[in-house]
């Protein structure tokens, strides 16, 4: 009996097995590929996307130049290296030519006056470029500033220049909330906060001197936790520039804060950035529901005190929290209909800091401008890059750069799968 | 019909001793507990499902750690975690000490872990995480 027992799966496995190996079997049908429209993503009427690239690896920020060509920086090296150079020859918006150089990962790149600026973790680099915008000597950057801190949390440099010289590079603090051990509940945080002399706000460098570094680089404005789009607005000629927002309200303050409150509070602020600004971090944060910078709980607040943070810069735009925004751009093209120009475009990465409450952002939003202030309330530009879900690991693209092509298309890069899509407006 | 009686024993025989052969299922308490810890401290790092955040928070789906020798998970937990590759990743964020939760805490949050989000592994006791806690500065 036992015997039987022990053999009798074998022998009905055999006779799967055999049933494999006969004509029975239904012939597998292949589904038809989906035809993605605009690549995956949705736009406004009269727009249209192409993936201009995929797979290219963690694509962080991207610049074009004036000869359509597309500069991305990656966050991890690929094969070795940091920088990718795309090309679309016969100008279907796909691009068909790459180059690599770089033997450094990062986020920050832009263009000016004929020089390709790209940034690691730690140091700024730049590449003349030729008068086709081709980088000369891809080997052999030169070194701008060296030595910035990068502690892992928070340290990826994003950079902008403005039109007298001058690099704008964001130092970011590694820490949430200034404790003394970051995120652990119950930890405190000291006051004043000792990180704010090296981190934790936007430094100015000169763009053409070697080897800056603290020395003799300027703490252009201070009290920011964390910024990843920043840009050069040419109406204010001022700097703008997206904060990430303090995290874990809740988990730290849970007699204060409840899941909700923590999903949606601090802002995800959008500042303008003058010389000497302080915008309050770790002391205060803004919320944006009561419109006001409050004291943070760490520095006594109650969720509605102010204090010391009344006369603290208030933001230019407030968006809720935790939104991720990783690319600002001032769309200064000709292409998109007219109420688009000098306006912003946001790419926000998307949340993770909401759970247990469903996760947000993972779109670009456009925000209106008039006379280089917020006009109106932003609304959904690019949509659709998490697909089925908008949770961090499953989301399918979680939008991180922005750039404007010299015809005034719109490019888009994201660094999950490494899709690059370039927008244009197809209604005559 | 003797050979659908035959089928039948078959079968229980073999669902007994592929019983066997498992783990002892983990108490419903020790995972409604370990859940309710998880929820608290655990999760909006590491996110419902325990998949994660790119870039930032490493999944605890099948990682070593998790389903891993125990002392090394214990600590974890402990002392935090930061600029450590994580199965050939590194992460932004840092894991932050939670040397504050019980021996009990700790071990129903860590047998929750070894056992959801897919993951098939031998529980801890309050004990065992007591041992471990003595032997960690
Ligand atoms: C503040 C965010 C945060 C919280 C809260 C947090 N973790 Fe982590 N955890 C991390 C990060 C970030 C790492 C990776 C650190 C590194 O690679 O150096 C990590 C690593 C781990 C690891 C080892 C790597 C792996 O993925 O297997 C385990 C296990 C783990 N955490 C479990 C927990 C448990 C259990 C809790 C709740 C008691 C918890 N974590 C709370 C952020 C967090």
């Amino acid at each position: 009996m036992k015997w039987i027992c022990k053999m009798l799966p074998l022998v009905l496995l055999a006779g799967t097995a055999y049933g494999n190996d006969t004509t029975h079997i239904k012939p597998k049908i292949r589904k038809a590929p989906r035809i993605e429209e605009n690549g995956g993503i949705t736009l406004p009427d009269g727009f249209k996307a192409t993936v201009f690239a995929d797979t290219v690896g963690r694509a962080r920020h991207l610049v074009t130049t004036s000869t359509g060509d597309v500069y991305i920086m990656l966050f991890r090296l690929k094969n070795g290296k940091g920088i990718l150079r795309l090309r679309d020859t016969n100008n279907d918006g796909v691009a068909d030519q790459s180059t690599t150089f770089g033997n450094y990962a990062g986020t920050g790149i832009t263009i000016k006056d004929g020089y390709l600026y790209a940034s690691s973790n730690k140091e700024i680099f730049r590449y003349k470029l030729n008068d086709k915008q081709e980088v000369i000597n891809p080997d052999q950057p030169e070194r701008i500033v060296t030595g910035l801190i990068d502690r892992g949390t928070h340290n990826t440099k994003s950079l902008v220049l403005d039109n007298t010289g001058n690099i704008y590079v964001n130092i970011g603090a590694p820490s949430n909330a200034c404790q003394v051990e970051d995120r652990k509940k119950g930890s405190p945080s000291p006051d004043p906060c000792p990180l704010l002399d090296s981190v934790g706000g936007v430094w100015q460098f000169k763009a053409d001197q070697p080897d800056q570094g603290y020395h003799n680089g300027v703490r252009f404005a201070m009290g920011i936790r964390n910024i990843v789009g920043l840009d050069w607005n040419k109406t204010s000629n001022s700097l703008f520039a997206m904060q990430h927002g303090r995290d874990n309200l809740n988990t730290l303050f849970p007699e204060m804060y409840n899941e909700d409150e923590s999903a949606e509070l601090p802002a995800e602020e959008l500042f303008e950035i003058k010389k000497g600004d302080d915008f309050g971090w770790p002391y205060c944060y803004f919320d944006w529901q009561q419109d006001k910078k409050v004291l943070a709980p760490e520095y006594g607040g109650d969720k509605k005190k102010q204090d010391r943070c009344a006369d603290k810069k208030k933001p230019a735009y407030a968006f809720p929290g935790h939104w991720a925004p990783n690319a600002l751009l001032f769309y200064t093209g000709n292409q998109f209909p007219e109420r688009y120009k000098n306006g912003a475009f946001i790419a926000f990465h998307g949340s993770w800091n909401r759970a247990p409450k469903p996760q947000a952002g993972y779109f670009v939003v456009f925000l209106p401008f008039k006379d280089g202030k917020p006009n109106g309330k932003y609304e959904i530009f690019a949509d659709g890059f998490a697909g089925e879900s908008r949770e961090p690991a499953k989301a399918t693209y979680r939008p991180c750069g922005l750039a404007q092509g010299p015809d005034g298309s719109l490019y888009i890069s994201e660094d999950k799968k490494g899709r690059i899509w370039k927008v244009s407006y197809t209604k005559k | 019909m003797r050979k659908t009686f035959l089928l039948i024993t078959c079968a229980a025989a073999f669902l007994l001793t592929a019983a066997q052969v498992k783990p002892k299922p983990v108490p419903k308490k020790v995972m409604d507990n370990g859940k309710k810890v998880y929820d608290t401290y655990c999760l909006p790092c590491h996110q419902q499902d325990g998949s994660g955040v790119p870039n930032m928070t490493p999944t605890l789906i099948k990682t070593t750690w998790v389903t891993g020798d125990k002392t090394k998970l214990v600590q974890v937990i402990l002392k935090g975690l930061k600029g450590v590759e994580v199965d050939g990743e590194t992460y932004e964020n840092v894991m932050a000490p939670h040397d504050y939760l019980t021996d009990q805490e700790i071990a129903d949050v860590t047998t929750f872990i070894r056992n959801s989000f897919g993951n098939k592994a031998s529980m801890l006791t309050p004990a065992e995480v007591k041992a471990i806690r003595a032997k960690t500065k």
